[in-house]
């Protein structure tokens, strides 16, 4: 009788292999960013343009301003500015990124290869993580790149060796948070243009925040939301740790965004995942 | 304990599913014996893509038992996973990637060593006609190479039963003629397949058992050959040379189906020798020429028109 089968334990074809299922996917997405390489060149160019912009464009005016407010910006001046706005721009570039995340997902749900993926026996949840872990690796990549222009446009960042490993374990960590929340994101959208729109705000976050002009010069409601928004600790970690100032609670105050985000992502994508089709 | 007997690859009771008020499957029953092909016929709308939603794990029935390889839908759906094989309606193919790594992603998610996923994949290319472009994206595939890819997909894990839903809606004639001789060839190996079609020389063509689906119940099931015996729809067709032939004939004979194009018409007949006599000696008494006479048996449309009523089957494609 078969009711062996049914009541044991499974048998070893039955076995699921997360971990293994997982690389098998990002393989797949690597080889399709590969493919269609406009994507990332996309999604990388936005935010070496908004720096071009803010340094060259508008970094002299605002970096005049900056005054006495911020340590350093008391000698003004684009230079100063630079260094200002260059954490700001690569949280940007985090946010730019994740927004190709929920992209690729929306593409990929709209196809049919999904559907074979739910009907097959595999860890359902390497179809996220591959896309995960994918779009992780694209983030590393054009933060490299946007740090490596910021570099040329004159940012002079003061860290050490230990606060440059800080930075790209924090920076991790936020793009992780910031991927879970996306792949959500790209699958609750009915179209790929949503999911190329539903995304937007964390664009917007940064300049709603501390990114790009100190708060303190707001009016006072958008001040309270600049000041209590996740992206505003999360800029304060990344331009502590670049240029050596003080952090206070900013740090953990922003992980414990990244990780609130990051398992609510987590937990909504599972569950859109796992709904019928 | 179910009524399932070993042998069977579906075995299906009760089966309902409602999306709101509106009822898809109401009871369905089903039973396919290893080793066959099944066929599922019906209109667009009938309810077979749900059919083959629920029994493919993708969707949850309302109620009703049913086992698919031995195993139980609800309680074990891992385990149904990993026996089946499923080539729905749109194409289910990574169209960024190239055939081969298509092939190769199915190979690697069914955990082949790297030598037997290899070897399985090159097989696949061959036998499906695949080689040659095994190296292109398969977003610049003919719609028969993706069909082709997509089964070959489904194929990479060698599953006990395979569901084809419409595989060939959409193909031309040519592909769609070599869709059926993989599909023979498949069940030469020992595979069942679920066939879901609204074409009824598909279901003709290729099925061992056919049940027909009607607003989700099976209305008739058994061989080709039985449902043909089933129903009375054996006809004369008379074929004149000229319209004023067919004009006539009409005139005569009443109210009986008419094809201006072929200059044909069909009139219901049980074919013996004296209802033969009976038109003939009509027609002959107002001299009316017949360029041709054919006696037809019952075919599967007959069945199906028979069965399901006329409104419904606006659809239903008899190419």
């Amino acid at each position: 009788m078969s009711t062996t089968v049914l009541t044991g334990p499974a048998p070893a074809s039955l076995r699921f292999h997360p971990l293994r299922d997982s690389a098998t996917m990002l393989r797949r997405n690597l080889k399709r960013m590969l493919r269609y390489p406009s994507m990332t060149l996309m999604l990388v160019g936005m935010p070496v343009v908004f720096l071009l912009l803010f340094v060259y464009v508008l970094g002299g005016t605002l970096g005049a301003g900056l005054g006495g407010a911020v340590p350093g910006g008391a000698a003004g001046g684009r230079a100063a500015y630079a260094n200002y706005v260059a954490p700001a721009i690569i949280l940007m570039t985090v946010a730019a990124t994740v927004q190709g995340t929920a992209i690729s997902i929306a593409m990929d749900m709209t196809e049919g290869i999904i559907t074979r993926f739910r009907t097959m026996h595999i860890a359902r949840v390497s179809v996220l993580t591959g896309h995960v872990l994918g779009s992780m690796i694209q983030t590393v990549i054009s933060l490299a790149i946007v740090i490596g222009v910021a570099l040329l446009v004159g940012f002079r960042p003061t860290a050490g060796p230990g606060a440059w490993l800080a930075t790209a374990g924090f920076l991790v960590a936020v793009t992780f948070a910031l991927v879970w929340l996306s792949v959500a994101l790209g699958q609750v959208s009915k179209s790929v243009e949503t999911a190329s729109n539903l995304p937007a705000p964390l664009l917007l976050l940064p300049f709603l925040g501390s990114g790009f002009v100190p708060t303190d010069s707001m009016p006072a409601g958008l001040r309270w939301f600049a000041e209590y928004q996740p992206f505003t600790p999360i800029i304060e970690t990344l331009r502590g740790l670049l240029m050596d100032d003080p952090i206070g609670n900013n740090a953990w105050i922003a992980l414990t965004w990244c990780a609130v985000i990051a398992l609510a992502g987590y937990l909504w994508s599972k569950r859109l995942f796992n709904r019928e089709s | 304990m179910t009524t399932t007997q070993p042998r069977s690859a579906i075995a299906v009771a009760g089966l309902r599913k409602s999306f709101g008020d509106h009822v898809v499957l109401d009871g369905l029953d089903l039973d396919v014996p290893r080793g066959t092909v099944f066929s599922l016929l019906g209109a667009n709308g009938a309810g077979k893509t749900t059919t083959v939603k629920i029994l493919s794990t993708l969707l949850r029935a309302d109620a009703g038992d049913a086992r698919v390889a031995g195993y139980d839908l609800a309680r074990d759906p891992d385990a149904v996973r990993a026996a089946i094989g499923v080539t729905g309606q749109f194409s289910a193919v990574d169209k960024l990637l190239t055939g081969e790594e298509n092939l190769r992603l199915m190979a690697d998610l069914h955990h082949l060593a790297r030598s037997e996923g290899r070897r399985r994949v090159a097989r696949l290319l061959d036998q499906f006609g695949l080689t040659e472009a095994a190296r292109k994206p398969a977003s610049a595939y003919s719609g028969g190479m993706l069909r082709r890819l997509d089964l070959a997909m489904t194929l990479v894990g060698n599953p006990q039963v395979i569901f084809l839903d419409e595989p060939t809606t959409g193909l031309d004639p040519r592909s769609r003629r070599d869709m059926w001789q993989i599909v023979r060839d498949l069940v030469a190996g020992g595979v069942t397949i679920f066939l879901t079609t609204q074409y009824l020389d598909e279901a003709d063509e290729l099925a061992d058992r056919i049940a027909v689906l009607d607003r989700g119940r099976v209305v008739a099931e058994g061989t080709a050959e039985e449902l043909k015996r089933r129903i009375p729809g054996g006809h004369v067709r008379l074929r004149f040379a000229d319209p004023q032939g067919l004009d006539a004939a009409m005139g005569v004979l009443g109210e009986v189906a008419r094809d201006n194009d072929a200059l044909a018409l069909r009139v219901p007949s049980d074919g013996s020798l004296r209802s033969l006599k009976t038109l003939i000696d009509r027609l002959d008494d107002r001299a009316i020429e017949v360029d041709e006479l054919s006696v037809h048996t019952p075919d599967l449309d007959d069945v199906f028109l028979a069965l399901t009523g006329d409104s419904a089957n606006e659809k239903v494609t008899t190419r």
